[in-house]
């Protein structure tokens, strides 16, 4: 990762429920951050690759979650929809330190779908 | 099912004239395949009645062990209904043990008094478990493990005791040792022998089995022999020869069975090892048979299922007037009904110097097969991990085929060098129509395809009814479906299965709730532990779906999971396609008033919500609410004291009514008053599915009940209750349940019917698939016909609503539950 990578502490983990997920807002639309039931913690714009629904208030299971629109899965590391759907949403840098998280949000534009999407 | 035609003179008989009358002692399997047997070769020609000591009709006693281990009720397996004798004309006395035989009188008489008189009498009192002869077998806690009383006693311990103690390492002692560690009992198996189940198995196959177990937190104590069973009022421990003792709650003895042969001994009948029958299954008095468990024939006592019915074709021939057919004793194989073991034995593999011995090992798959061979021919077979060819190998066994041709590969399998020894279809086409495919039933292969082609059979089930094949134990299932396959070809769709749940399990709905119930299942990981979920924390079909089975089943103890709740569900709101949310304020029955509808106004002027819309529920819905913005909304809806609608919930939605006797001049009865009583009973509570309501005032119909979950239309004389309709994609009427006079009834029908379906649905199954699922039928006897349990019924759903009516709103809105929901984890920029 970009050793460079500007960080923004955006709140502790617990903050963030477990198999839940809170939103972070900034001018460049949301941001969904998730917690899952082992404890990692992944950040998505939040809008499902499909038709936009907002992923922070969907089912948070293993290391994905489902949109609560049309239940679209879609991997909490890589933005990408699960198979046999097709569509990926910007993945943001997290980084947990003593319980404290930050995003990497230099570069973030909704709709870019940057960071984890292999062909974005 | 053929339905018999008694005394119709079909076969020569006058009709007046009085038949034969038989008796028959023993309400098993083999007593009632006798009876089955014989009413399928001479129908009418008796006059039966069967007595069982036990209260129930006949259930398959070889799944005892899955109804212990929770994977079945017992409901599932029983044979056959009380129904079934009544069917079929035969009386049965059941929870009554015939204690006495006058065979001079021809007579028997019961415990009660009740005294029988016979002309042919069939004794099929089956077997007892043997108990050791040490101090303490009689103490409270010990038991054998025979019947459904001794499954019971043990769910039982299970609840109030920790440890458990098998006696006898055998077919029997691991599959009750593995139900007990199943239902969270501490189990230690004491084995007079080194290796267990030493009688089918070889030490090989027997240690990897114990290995197996140990992995699932058996303990085993093996060359050890029990000397006392101590306890002062009551178990508490077993001691051994060498003086260690074993702490116990509980003990089962499973160390073998023996033949219940005393009603026929003190009837004065020949008997050995068992009572003693002859190649017709007539015992040393020529109008009593006997079979099953109890007897002795040519020296052998058997204890399988197989042998019992291979006795049983021959004394219903015998019954029925034939001459010819003859039991000729049985070869027999075994399986161990522990899920997730496979493992196969049969025939004799204790080897000497004549044998020879082919052996194949794959320890990391945890495979081991040995065929014992001897002239060529299979002597005897164990299978461990991979049991598929053991019905081939068993067939080879009992026609003495000489293998010589394929013994080089024959411990491969039978698919071996086709090249197709993983596909199961292959290996089945390349069956002889002699072969054997149902050990229990001894169906053969040949008589399925028979079947399927005279009948037009296309699925297991219907297989199963017609032939009996994997009727028993199940474990031919797969084969079953196989000779289908192979017989129809491209014709056959494959069995309708109930689907598993979801990827994360192979387990169905239905199994997943019976185990929750059954197990004491309390919590989601709990669930997914005990089922064996694939995935760690299951996914958002199958969490919701557990959370409402746990929230069902245990009202009060378990929390809901709100993270395991759809979206709607867990904010309270129905999220709409730009993601924000709509509220439904609940109007009792429709009903609403100028301060409720200037509170509504005010705050949709105050957040500037930018739709109002009156829904088909009779409601008013606010479109566009932001979600940050919800528990401000709520706070001033509940200030002029309306709650939630639960518009977003999959429970009591709405009670639509029309204005009824009240202002309607058609109106016969207080539609609208009804309606609110309903909705005051029911709201709040979960359901499957959504759960809509209406009460019509008059059969116009105004509030359109009849194609509502439950509807309710007011006659003259009282209230008419529909059930099971539906206005969406598929419209269905209801279906008329019952009439009932006051508004007292109308609320206990409809408590009733809602429990009934919120305990016995799937999660998302709406009433009106569910109804035609189960049949109209089965909820009119559930609650029509048996007011016990409609009041047993109704006394539940109102407990659990002790629970539920709560307002979410006002928990949310100034009761600072579930606050993160509603703000943001931080703003940047």
């Amino acid at each position: 990762m970009d050793q460079s990578m500007k960080w923004t502490v955006v709140g502790q983990v617990e903050d963030i429920p477990r198999q839940g997920s809170r939103v972070v807002r900034t001018e460049s639309g949301n941001i969904a951050v998730f917690r899952t039931a082992a404890d990692e913690v992944f950040a998505l714009e939040d809008r499902c690759p499909h038709l936009g629904g907002p992923l922070s208030q969907g089912i948070v299971h293993g290391k994905r979650v489902t949109c609560p629109l049309h239940n679209w899965v879609i991997e909490l590391s890589s933005g990408e929809a699960a198979a046999p759907d097709e569509g990926c949403t910007g993945s943001i840098p997290v980084r947990v330190e003593n319980g404290t998280v930050s995003l990497g949000l230099a570069g973030f534009r909704p709709g870019l779908g940057r960071g984890g999407c292999s062909h974005g | 099912m053929s339905t018999q035609q008694i005394g119709m003179g079909n076969h020569g008989m006058n009709s007046t004239a009085p038949r034969e009358r038989l008796v028959v002692v023993g309400n098993g399997m083999a007593g009632i395949r006798t009876v089955e047997d014989l009413l399928a070769k001479a129908p009418g020609r008796y006059d039966i009645t069967v007595f069982g000591a036990e209260p129930h009709p006949n259930y398959n006693r070889i799944m005892l062990s899955p109804v212990l281990a929770g994977e079945k009720t017992f409901d599932q397996i029983v044979l056959n209904t009380r129904a079934w004798y009544e069917e079929n004309g035969i009386r049965l006395i059941s929870g009554d043990r015939v204690e006495s035989i006058d065979r001079a009188a021809r007579t028997v008489t019961a415990v009660s008094g009740l005294t029988v008189g016979y002309d042919k009498l069939l004794l099929a009192t089956g077997s007892n478990p043997f108990i050791i002869p040490v101090p303490g077998v009689d103490l409270p806690g010990v038991i054998g493990f025979r019947d459904l009383a001794d499954v019971e006693a043990m769910l039982a311990a299970s609840k109030s005791g920790r440890h458990a103690v098998v006696i006898g390492g055998g077919l029997l002692g691991l599959e009750a040792a593995n139900g007990l560690n199943i239902n969270g009992m501490t189990v230690t198996v004491i084995h007079l022998m080194d290796t267990i189940m030493e009688r089918q198995l070889d030490s090989s196959a027997g240690t990897m089995l114990q290995r197996e177990l140990e992995g699932r937190g058996l303990t085993f104590l093996t060359g050890a022999n029990t000397a006392e069973i101590v306890g002062e009022g009551r178990v508490q421990a077993v001691r051994l020869k060498d003086g260690r003792e074993i702490p116990a709650d509980l003990v089962v003895l499973a160390v073998g069975i023996r033949p219940n042969m005393a009603l026929g001994q003190s009837a004065g009948l020949e008997c050995g090892r068992g009572i003693k029958v002859d190649d017709a299954m007539v015992t040393s008095d020529p109008d009593i048979l006997a079979v099953g468990e109890c007897v002795e024939h040519r020296g052998m006592t058997y204890g399988l299922v197989a042998p019992l019915f291979e006795m049983a074709k021959v004394a219903a021939d015998r019954l029925a007037g034939g001459a010819e057919a003859a039991y000729a004793g049985s070869v027999t194989s075994t399986k161990l009904k522990v899920t997730g073991v496979d493992l196969f034995s049969a025939g004799d593999f204790t080897a000497d110097k004549d044998c020879e011995d082919i052996v194949f090992r794959d320890a990391s798959r945890g495979v081991y097969k040995r065929i014992v061979l001897k002239d060529n021919r299979v002597r005897g077979a164990v299978l461990y991990g991979d049991t598929k060819d053991g019905a081939w190998y068993f067939q080879m066994l009992k026609d003495g085929e000489d293998v010589t041709p394929v013994r080089d590969t024959l411990i491969f399998g039978q698919g071996f060098g086709g090249g197709e020894a993983a596909n199961p279809k292959a290996a089945v086409a390349a069956l002889a129509d002699s072969a054997e495919i149902c050990g229990c039933n001894g169906v053969c292969k040949g008589a399925i395809v028979k079947a399927i082609k005279e009948k037009g059979l296309t699925s297991v089930d219907e297989v199963r009814a017609h032939t009996k094949a994997s009727a028993s134990c199940g474990t031919c299932t797969p084969m079953v479906e196989s000779v289908l396959a192979v017989t129809l070809g491209a014709a056959y769709a494959g069995e309708a299965k109930a689907k598993p749940m979801c990827k994360c399990t192979d387990r169905t709905h239905d199994e997943v709730r019976q185990a929750i119930k059954a197990l004491g299942l309390k919590s989601i990981p709990d669930v997914m532990q005990r089922m064996e979920w694939k995935t760690a924390d299951g996914c958002h079909s199958c969490r919701p779906a557990l959370n409402f089975y746990l929230l069902a089943e245990w009202p009060g103890e378990y929390k809901d999971d709100y993270r395991s709740r759809y979206i709607n569900e867990r904010v309270h709101a129905n999220i709409q396609k730009d993601g924000t949310y709509s509220v439904v304020p609940r109007m009792w029955g429709g009903v609403t008033t100028a301060n409720e509808l200037r509170a509504i106004a005010d705050v949709v002027d105050k957040f500037a919500i930018p739709q109002v819309k009156v829904t088909g529920g009779q409601r008013i819905d606010l479109f566009g609410v932001k979600k940050e913005d919800l528990p401000a909304v709520w706070a001033d809806l509940n200030a002029a004291g309306m709650v939630s609608g639960h518009a977003y919930a999959k429970g009591l939605r709405t009670v639509k009514t029309c204005v009824g006797s009240e202002w309607c001049r058609f109106g016969t009865q207080d539609s609208t008053g009804m309606g609110i009583k309903l909705e005051r009973m029911t709201w709040g509570s979960w359901t499957p599915h959504k759960f809509k309501m209406a009460v019509s005032g008059c059969p116009r119909n105004c509030a359109e009940a009849t194609i509502k979950d439950l509807g309710v239309v007011a006659v003259d004389s009282g209230w008419e209750i529909h059930v099971g309709g539906n206005g969406g994609i598929h419209v269905r009427a209801t279906d008329f349940l019952v009439k009932v006079e006051t508004e007292e009834e109308v609320l206990e029908y409809t408590g009733a019917y809602m429990q009934l379906y919120r305990e016995e649905a799937r999660y998302l199954e709406r009433t009106a698939p569910w109804i035609e699922r189960v049949g109209l039928d089965y909820v009119r006897t559930r609650i029509v016909d048996d007011p016990e349990n409609r009041k047993a019924l109704h006394a539940r759903f109102l407990f659990s609503q002790t629970f539920s009516q709560d307002d979410p709103w006002a928990e949310r809105a100034s009761g600072g539950v579930d606050r993160h929901e509603f703000s943001a984890l931080a703003q940047v920029g």
